[in-house]
């Protein structure tokens, strides 16, 4: 047991560390544009502001949490794709989608009391995101339309269509730019409050709720079973009376699902309206979360609240260290390359080969050949 | 023997390789315990063992793949350490692996060259001095290639030859051959066995690994017989047979071939009639077959591999839809009921291929041995499943059907494929059964392996089960069967007594679907596609 958790963990660890060594061997090399001289201590400055702005405050904190609740949400849901053996590239589009249909409904309940108003927002978000892994899910089972395909076209439709109903139908009238009404009532409350701004909502704890739910579906339910087989071994899981159509559809649509609330908890807990001009990049970070949690529940808990974390300290990392936030963005993108490119990760810490491969990744690497399930 | 020139050149020369008390431990069992080989130059040195006996190990630590705990290597005398196989190759050694390590598209030589660090100009091959050698090599041990070849036009003898080639062509003088037939034909393997023994009279030494003894016995100057990692015995060919070598492989007296005793057939069990099935690309493989199988009978299908068997046990066991016939089991219409259906209606499948459809080889053995019943009791309760009832489930059939593991949670992947095709048996055998499919089911496994399912089968089919045996190993249909279909270009053109069948008879049938010109029409079966 011990053993098995060792080797799981020791290349996103390693991933992690890596990465921080590339960035500080950055942060050296730029040094004269921040201070005007080779600065070797600036990496050290950088990140001990970082873990400063994150976890080393109270206000810190409490964004961490904020931030990692939709990372850790869509995360799931690209992991639950992993684990049934497709890469789920639509959180974007799941998220959005979800973010689209509280904002509506938000919007439309926003006097109607929080008991009433708050539940249909986040259900309302479930069923949209649903249907928009649903859709994709169907595709690749009834026609072998390739997941990684559909869900990236999606994304787009779910740009446009965000656009569309909030400069459209749900434009809030008499403001200055196009966005949607407040969704007053609607909104997840604030729980926590460390004042200016860094305010934990009641979102924070959704995760809390739905991480042993997912990862009780997986591991200890028969459905779950049944996904981790079509991902592991789809042949084998057709031979055992499975059916991995369904199953191919249950799996993405309840990502979709997952990533619709993600999109729920940012608008009904951070915003709390829409702005027509959303974006936003997290089906991407979330590939990040799901790969260096190795798309189990517990490990995206961690992966999530570490790119939330960054987040977090981006701020504070500007101000003393004189850093742009873009240096997040670089830390988190070596994270995913050393991910990638695990054998540099195992040369590096002579980590041995795990007797089994790395499920996920294969999943990754494979769907581009075409050699996907056929069910 | 004591005055013969070989032994008296054996004292003159120290042995080509030596490997001394070589030991390697890996969680949970020793794979190498105090394991000595020495190999003399010009001779053939055949490594016997089961599946997971660990000649695998001993050669992947001569190799450099592995390095060992203990002991030590001589090469000539004397010692060395082998650092990875380039080191290997430098000094000498090479291995011709099972699954060949070829690159289709290229041609013989650029296979030949690929990888050689041995080329005088880095930059710029030369071509034509290294298909000269490549030819000179060939003729030197009697056969002609074609350097220019694509390798993926080659027939797989060709293809191993390719291999021994790159081998010599890289100076190697010791030559580790790993199970070099399992892929061959009879009259390939006959024509690689001349290729090895003029390697041998070159001085060349080969270690020949291998399972199968009367090769061994044809093949090999010594036999070393290793068992559970250790070494229990060696042999000259002359001075052993079949039953003894099998005895030190698997520890006890084995019976090459098990005792069926008397059949008593029963009731009609299965009735098949008139089935036709469509392969994946839609073309119908198997014509319009009838056949019935009684209780307490096995029948067996014999016919070249990808003839229409897979379809007709695919249509069977419900994982394919026939198009047109009817099956019936126990006089209920089975012909539309799909897998589970058919699994729930007491019909065990043992699949060809345990590594695609069998297991799950990332999955410990406890999920493994509920891969068709996690759902129902006492494995699950609605969707919540039961650890501890599968995990009493797993310990209680590895034990009872002696699948040698260190535990019932390590992965499928970690077992030799003889515990593999137990663990799929134990799975598939433990209940009161109306039929067994069991399709190929000792392909690739060592004797001890095939004697077990040979007699859980036998036990079966004496409890009053019906057995469908399809088997591309005649032997073996010829040994199990009360009555032998044979299977050709997807019919099957005839049924015979199993007892009384004689090999020749049934191989002509195999041949020829037993007409010299079958209707122009028919033309050959390809299998289904991968």
């Amino acid at each position: 047991m011990i053993r098995t958790l060792r080797a799981q963990l020791a290349v996103p660890v390693g991933a992690i560390v890596l990465a921080l060594v590339v960035g500080a061997i950055v942060l050296i090399a730029s040094s004269p544009l921040v201070t005007g001289h080779i600065d070797v201590m600036l990496p050290i400055r950088t990140y001990l502001a970082l873990v400063q702005g994150s976890v080393l405050s109270f206000d810190g904190l409490i964004d961490t949490a904020v931030n990692a609740t939709p990372l850790i949400l869509v995360g799931l849901a690209v992991g639950l794709g992993f684990k049934a053996g497709l890469f789920n590239i639509g959180g974007q589009g799941q998220f959005l989608m979800g973010a689209l249909a509280a904002a509506g409904v938000g919007a439309a309940l926003a006097n109607s009391g929080v008991f009433i108003a708050l539940p249909a927002a986040l259900l309302a978000a479930v069923i949209a995101g649903g249907v928009y892994g649903f859709i994709p899910g169907m595709l690749k089972a009834y026609t072998g339309a390739h997941e990684v395909v559909t869900t990236i076209m999606l994304n787009y439709v779910a740009i446009q269509l965000v656009g569309y109903a909030i400069t459209g139908p749900l434009r809030a009238t008499g403001a200055s730019f196009a966005r949607s009404h407040d969704v007053v009532d609607a909104a997840l409350p604030g729980i926590i409050n460390a004042g200016r701004a860094h305010e934990g909502h009641l979102g924070i704890i959704i995760p809390l709720i739905v991480v042993p739910l997912i990862w009780w579906l997986l591991y200890r339910s028969t459905i779950g079973f049944e996904i981790r087989t079509v991902g592991a071994n789809p042949d084998a899981a057709r031979y055992a009376g499975m059916r991995p159509r369904r199953i191919v559809v249950f799996a993405l649509t309840l990502g979709g699902a997952l990533a619709g609330l993600g999109g729920a908890a940012e608008i009904l807990g951070v915003t709390r309206y829409m702005p027509a001009s959303y974006s936003t990049n997290i089906g991407f970070d979330a590939i990040t979360v799901a790969l260096l949690g190795r798309a189990h529940p517990v490990g995206i808990v961690f992966a999530g609240i570490l790119l939330g974390a960054m987040r977090a300290g981006a701020g504070l990392m500007q101000v003393q260290a004189g850093i742009p936030v873009q240096m997040i963005d670089l830390l988190q993108g070596v994270i995913l390359f050393f991910l990638a490119a695990e054998l540099v990760v195992r040369r590096v810490f002579r980590i041995r080969q795990a007797a089994r491969g790395v499920e996920e990744l294969q999943t990754v690497t494979r769907t581009y050949g075409g050699q996907t399930t056929a069910p | 023997m004591a005055g013969s020139p070989g032994i008296a050149t054996e004292h003159v020369r120290a042995p080509a390789l030596e490997m001394r008390g070589i030991t390697k431990r890996y969680p949970g069992v020793v794979a190498n315990d105090h394991v000595d080989l020495t190999v003399h130059p010009g001779e053939i040195h055949a490594l016997l063992g089961e599946n997971g006996a660990g000649k695998s190990t001993l050669m992947n630590i001569l190799y450099g793949l592995a390095k060992p705990d203990e002991g030590e290597i001589l090469l000539d005398g004397s010692p060395i350490q082998i650092t990875g196989p380039s080191d290997a190759i430098a000094r000498g050694i090479s291995m011709v692996h099972q699954h060949f390590m070829l690159v289709p598209v290229l041609t013989v030589a650029e296979n030949i060259l690929l990888g050689d660090e041995t080329m005088a100009n880095p930059i710029f091959i030369d071509r034509a001095e290294a298909r000269r050698r490549i030819r000179a090599l060939g003729q030197r041990f009697g056969f002609e290639i074609d350097p220019d070849e694509r390798v993926g036009q080659l027939s797989v003898g060709w293809q191993q030859r390719v291999e021994i080639l790159k081998a010599l062509y890289r100076d190697a003088r010791i030559l580790v051959l790993d199970e070099p037939t399992a892929v061959l034909t009879p009259q390939e393997t006959t024509e690689i066995f001349a290729v090895l023994r003029r390697l041998r009279d070159e001085g060349h030494s080969i270690v020949f690994i291998s399972h199968k003894l009367y090769e061994v016995l044809e093949i090999a100057d010594r036999i070393t017989v290793i068992r559970r990692g250790k070494v229990v015995g060696e042999r000259r060919p002359a001075e052993t047979d079949e039953e003894d070598l099998a005895e030190l492989m698997v520890g006890r007296e084995v019976q090459l071939v098990v005792d069926r005793g008397e059949s008593h057939p029963g009731a009609v069990t299965l009735s098949v009639e008139g089935l036709a099935v469509k392969n994946d690309r839609g073309r119908e493989v198997v014509h319009d077959i009838t056949f019935e199988i009684r209780a307490g009978e096995i029948f067996g299908v014999a016919g070249v591999a990808g003839n229409g068997q897979d379809e007709l046990v695919e249509a069977i066991t419900g994982l394919r839809r026939p198009s047109a016939g009817k099956i019936t089991l126990e006089g209920r219409d089975i012909t539309h009921a799909d897998i589970r259906e058919v699994h729930e209606m007491d019909v065990a499948f043992v699949p060809a291929d345990r590594h695609r459809y069998g297991l799950v080889l990332s999955f410990p053995l406890t999920d493994n041995l509920v891969l068709n019943d996690y759902f129902s009791e006492p494995f699950a309760n609605g969707l919540v499943r039961n650890d501890q009832a599968i995990l009493e489930h797993a310990r209680e059939l590895i034990e009872r059907f002696d699948a040698r593991t260190p535990s019932a949670t390590v992965t499928a992947s970690t077992l030799s494929g003889g515990n593999q095709q137990k663990i799929i048996v134990a799975r598939e055998f433990d209940r009161d059964l109306k039929l067994i499919v069991l399709d190929q089911p000792t392909r690739g496994l060592d004797v001890g392996s095939v004697e077990f399912i040979h007699k859980q089968t036998i036990a079966k089919r004496d409890a009053g089960t019906a057995v469908l045996l399809v088997s591309a190993e005649l032997d073996e249909v010829l040994e199990l069967s009360d009555r032998i279909g044979v299977m050709f270009r997807g019919r099957l053109v005839a049924i015979v007594d199993g007892r009384s069948a004689s090999r020749e008879e049934v191989g002509l049938l195999m041949a020829t679907g037993g007409h010299d010109a079958d209707s122009p029409s028919t033309s050959p079966v390809v299998g289904s596609a991968a």
